[in-house]
């Protein structure tokens, strides 16, 4: 790959209660572009995140951002305000406040409904027009997909560096992922960097430039994502390699 | 009712939202969040129950008014708790320190200014309380802020331990108040032009507490107005429901938390020196007596609600005063009767925030 890396991982190890879970992984996200990581369940994609986020602490290795390493001294907030937007594989929505509530709380920059970014707002209610409509409304009151796209466009009122976002696709009617994909796809064409996690490779093959694949802690593949669209052995040997080794 | 924003006052905060969204047409269709009434009517409720019950008008007035005040004294000192286990969900049985603190620095402060309360001076007494007021939350505050370092932070999140280790350190405050203040019971007459009561019709109201509910309005409006239309107040409500998730919007919830727990302490303090100019005595058990009163009144409230430990606090407040003039012996279980009566009808409280 010829873009540098934003984000690097080099020799992670996480625990986590005494379980060791990532065993040495090393990733590299290269600036604007979207990096997917793929991997059965159980191989550490969210505990890649987490760790990214400081969340879980690396008990070995780096992980260095825009030149910066993070994972020694950086708590959770210090990583946030780098840049870095996280959504959880659970949204992390707050359900007893009002989507507009959750909106302004993700805007650092701004303390008042009246300060926030009514332009950057109106593009995100064009990529998600059910967040208009239930602006006022709580957001625990809201479907599941429409929850999925508050957590996204959360972490995008303002502009970040880097996303990462956990399985957006999980559990959700393929109409809803659809539209997911399209808001996606928009926020691909601002060149915003991007690490996705997902389970399903035809939402990866839509939306990836890059892809890693995880196994038992570690990345036992990375390659541009249209090499790996393109060759079906590769996916078989990779995913159903990876299925058929821990059923 | 509804279950999420049950707080009656995010109506006006998202109304504002809407104004700025720029299409507030595209909101006309949502179904909004009422306010629920039920609560606030009960409060009326008790209090006609009790006319009959009274039989006098003139009594039943003056108690209905003692009543209020009391309410609202005991909403004060109730509504740091509230943040303090409401919101952050810690068990601060200490809280009865901090209380017993604003009764005490009270008494000094009066004592020091002994000059300004035995005036016939509205302006100096009140001089008197606004600076017994402000050292008592600046004091309890401050030992709120040592208090959660030492005591609550390694037990966050347990609370066994919570019960355990603050009860432990409202013991060792209430012996270092002994220390410090002695043993003895202190006397803690009101300043002299608020000695007595006023004449409002057939209705005599204590001139001290009339002062406790002005400022109890006043620490309503602030904690509804941080609450429901700050950021701070924002970041608060989120952080009860999703601690990491707040982190991880770039907050640093830990430093929050200490905040609204000095806050809490604070206005222990304020609600301890108000108690205690109306006992008009202060003891070191001060703390405790009201405690076990603040906690029915934020169970019965509501976790985490400000308006709710309001009106739990007026219903504790008026049901102290008719029972203690028609059955003196029933006064506590009356309280605490109540609080069971109020979990049948309603389990999570009048008005829960937090979904515990």
């Amino acid at each position: 790959m010829t873009t540098p890396p934003l984000l690097t991982l080099a020799g992670v190890h996480t625990h986590i209660a005494g379980y060791h879970i990532l065993h040495g992984v090393d990733l590299a996200v290269p600036a604007g572009q979207v990096t997917m990581l793929l991997g059965r369940n159980g191989a550490g994609k969210t505990t890649t995140l987490r760790t990214v986020m400081g969340l879980w602490a690396a008990s070995a290795g780096s992980v260095t951002f825009d030149g910066t390493r993070i994972d020694a001294t950086f708590g959770t907030p210090d990583i946030a305000r780098l840049g870095i937007a996280y959504v959880p594989e659970n949204m992390g929505v707050f359900a007893d406040l009002t989507v507009s509530e959750n909106m302004l709380l993700a805007a650092r920059g701004a303390r008042t409904f009246d300060r926030l970014d009514t332009a950057r707002l109106e593009w995100l209610f064009g990529l998600f027009p059910a967040l208009k409509k239930f602006w006022l409304y709580p957001a625990g009151k809201l479907s599941g997909g429409q929850k999925q796209m508050l957590a996204i466009a959360r972490a995008m009122v303002e502009p970040r560096r880097l996303l990462l976002i956990d399985e957006p696709s999980k559990g959700l009617a393929p109409a809803i992922v659809q539209n997911l994909v399209e808001a996606l796809r928009e926020l691909k064409r601002t060149e915003t960097t991007v690490l996705l996690v997902e389970q399903n490779f035809q939402v990866a093959k839509a939306l990836g430039d890059h892809v890693a694949v995880m196994d038992d802690g570690r990345v036992v593949h990375r390659g541009p994502m249209r090499e790996m669209a393109d060759d079906e052995a590769l996916q078989q040997r990779l995913l159903g390699l990876s299925l058929a080794a821990h059923s | 009712m509804s279950e999420a924003v049950s707080e009656v006052v995010s109506e006006p905060a998202i109304a504002t939202a809407s104004a700025s969204s720029g299409d507030a047409t595209a909101t006309h269709a949502i179904p909004r969040t009422r306010f629920d009434a039920l609560p606030l009517l009960l409060v009326a409720v008790l209090a006609l129950a009790a006319w009959p019950l009274v039989g006098s008008s003139s009594t039943w007035l003056t108690l209905t008014a003692a009543g209020l005040a009391m309410g609202m004294i005991v909403f004060i000192a109730a509504s740091g708790l509230t943040l303090v286990f409401g919101l952050m969900d810690v068990l601060n049985f200490g809280h009865s320190l901090f209380i017993a603190l604003g009764a005490y620095v009270t008494a000094s402060v009066f004592a020091a200014l002994a000059t300004w309360t035995s005036m016939p001076s509205i302006a100096l007494n009140l001089g008197a309380i606004g600076v017994a007021v402000l050292a008592s939350m600046a004091l309890a505050g401050a030992v709120g802020l040592g208090f959660e370092r030492v005591i609550v932070r390694p037990v966050y999140g347990q609370h066994l331990k919570q019960i355990l280790v603050t009860l432990g350190g409202a013991i060792v405050g209430e012996e270092l108040i002994k220390a410090v203040w002695g043993p003895q019971q202190i006397a803690l007459p009101p300043p002299e032009a608020l000695r007595g009561s006023v004449l409002i019709g057939e209705v005599v109201v204590d001139k001290l507490r009339l002062v406790s509910v002005a400022i109890g309005v006043v620490v309503l409006v602030a904690l509804v107005w941080t609450l429901n239309r700050t950021k701070i107040g924002l970041l608060i409500r989120a952080g009860v429901q999703d601690r990491e998730m707040v982190e991880s919007l770039g907050y640093r919830i830990r430093r929050l938390f200490v905040g609204v727990f000095a806050a809490g302490s604070a206005l222990a303090g304020l609600g301890g020196s108000l108690w205690g100019m109306n006992q008009q005595i202060v003891v070191p058990q001060i703390g405790a007596q009201v405690n076990v009163l603040i906690f029915i009144v934020i169970i019965m409230g509501g976790l985490g609600s400000t308006v709710g430990c309001l009106v739990g606090a007026l219903l504790v407040g008026l049901m102290t005063n008719y029972v203690g003039f028609l059955a003196p012996k029933l006064t506590m279980f009356s309280s605490i009767g109540l609080m069971v009566a109020v979990l049948l009808w309603r389990p999570r409280g009048l008005y829960p925030v937090t979904s515990r």
